[in-house]
């Protein structure tokens, strides 16, 4: 450990609100993107679950025209 | 010799390997990026010049380097994509573009508050930090391109020629501190010569570079497979698997 206290190791040699604003910003880009790419899923299940049930109307709608 | 890879090339196996590699990218992420940044962060020497600011280093220059090596990677798909007419290295290369985008911010950002307390600047206009400006317009022109057209294929391919134009800014970043006066320092570790840092600042900083190299391959994992279920939405194989997700997560709701 570089650092003789909590306090020590928070103040960053009074580099503290450079440091820890970096890390703040990095791991809450990360958790974002991380996040997005997770809910994705479902996002693209229930989009081609729609896609597919309009395509199966339409053909339907074609069938009863034919009739 | 190279025949094995010809299944992977086929959608459905493609998207099983994604989920196959996918806990094996996220746990070696975590591992690497914890273990990397307590020890950056708490451990790690201080700098004889720049003393505990210099730990923004385990963050800045991890993102640097893999916003320009996801871009790299970018660009070979899109490559491999228009030259074999691959439609997966054609997915690979919207999989891959947003990871790249959030690097390459996250190395602007980290790289302003460090050039703040050292250079006295948030911000200078001098090639180094210019050019990977740029390579963010690059990752974003991407993005938009992909989604101009009402075709997917073609917003695909428009967006593979700039991502393969685009390449040319890789080598000038790299070479921007040698090639043009720079407040920006040269290269650390990304040369031939012997790393110019000490080992026990070294050690910490490979980690960190692993630790956001397993982030971009998980994400990009993650990404794919949604991109090659929604390119083969018509497929009997999608359709199969969407009722299957579908029913497990309203049964797993219904069971709460």
């Amino acid at each position: 450990m570089q650092f003789n206290s909590l306090s020590d190791f928070i103040a960053m040699g009074d580099y503290g609100a450079y440091v820890w604003s970096s890390v703040a910003i990095v791991f809450g880009a990360l958790a974002w993107i991380v996040v997005d790419s997770v809910m994705l899923k479902s996002k693209t299940l229930k989009a081609i679950k729609q896609e597919q049930e309009r395509a199966e109307k339409i053909r339907q709608a074609k069938q009863q025209n034919s009739v | 010799m190279w025949k094995w890879l010809h299944p992977y090339a086929k959608a459905e196996v493609a998207y099983q390997l994604c989920y196959k590699l996918l806990p094996y990218f996220s746990w070696l992420s975590v591992i690497t990026l914890a273990v990397g940044s307590v020890w950056g962060l708490a451990f790690a020497p201080a700098d004889y010049q720049q003393g505990d600011s210099f730990r923004i280093i385990y963050f800045h220059v991890p993102t640097a380097i893999l916003s320009m090596g996801a871009y790299t990677s970018m660009a070979i798909c899109a490559l491999i994509g228009m030259v074999w007419q691959i439609r997966n290295a054609e997915l690979a290369v919207y999989a891959i573009a947003p990871v790249g985008a959030v690097y390459t911010f996250l190395a602007l950002v980290t790289g302003a508050i460090w050039g703040k307390p050292m250079w006295g600047a948030w911000w200078v206009w001098d090639a180094r930090l210019t050019s990977e400006l740029i390579l963010l317009f690059l990752y974003l022109g991407v993005i938009a391109l992909y989604n101009a057209f009402e075709d997917r294929r073609t917003g695909a391919r428009a967006a593979s020629i700039l991502a393969i134009v685009g390449v040319i800014n890789v080598p000038i970043i790299h070479y921007s501190v040698e090639w043009w006066n720079t407040l920006h320092q040269g290269a650390t570790i990304t040369k031939f010569a012997k790393p110019s840092i000490s080992t026990d600042m070294l050690w910490p900083l490979l980690l960190t570079i692993a630790g956001f190299m397993f982030v971009l391959a998980a994400l990009t994992c993650l990404r794919l497979a949604n991109q090659i279920i929604l390119n083969d939405a018509r497929r009997p194989w999608v359709k199969a698997l969407v009722e299957r997700e579908l029913s497990s997560v309203s049964m797993s709701k219904a069971s709460k």
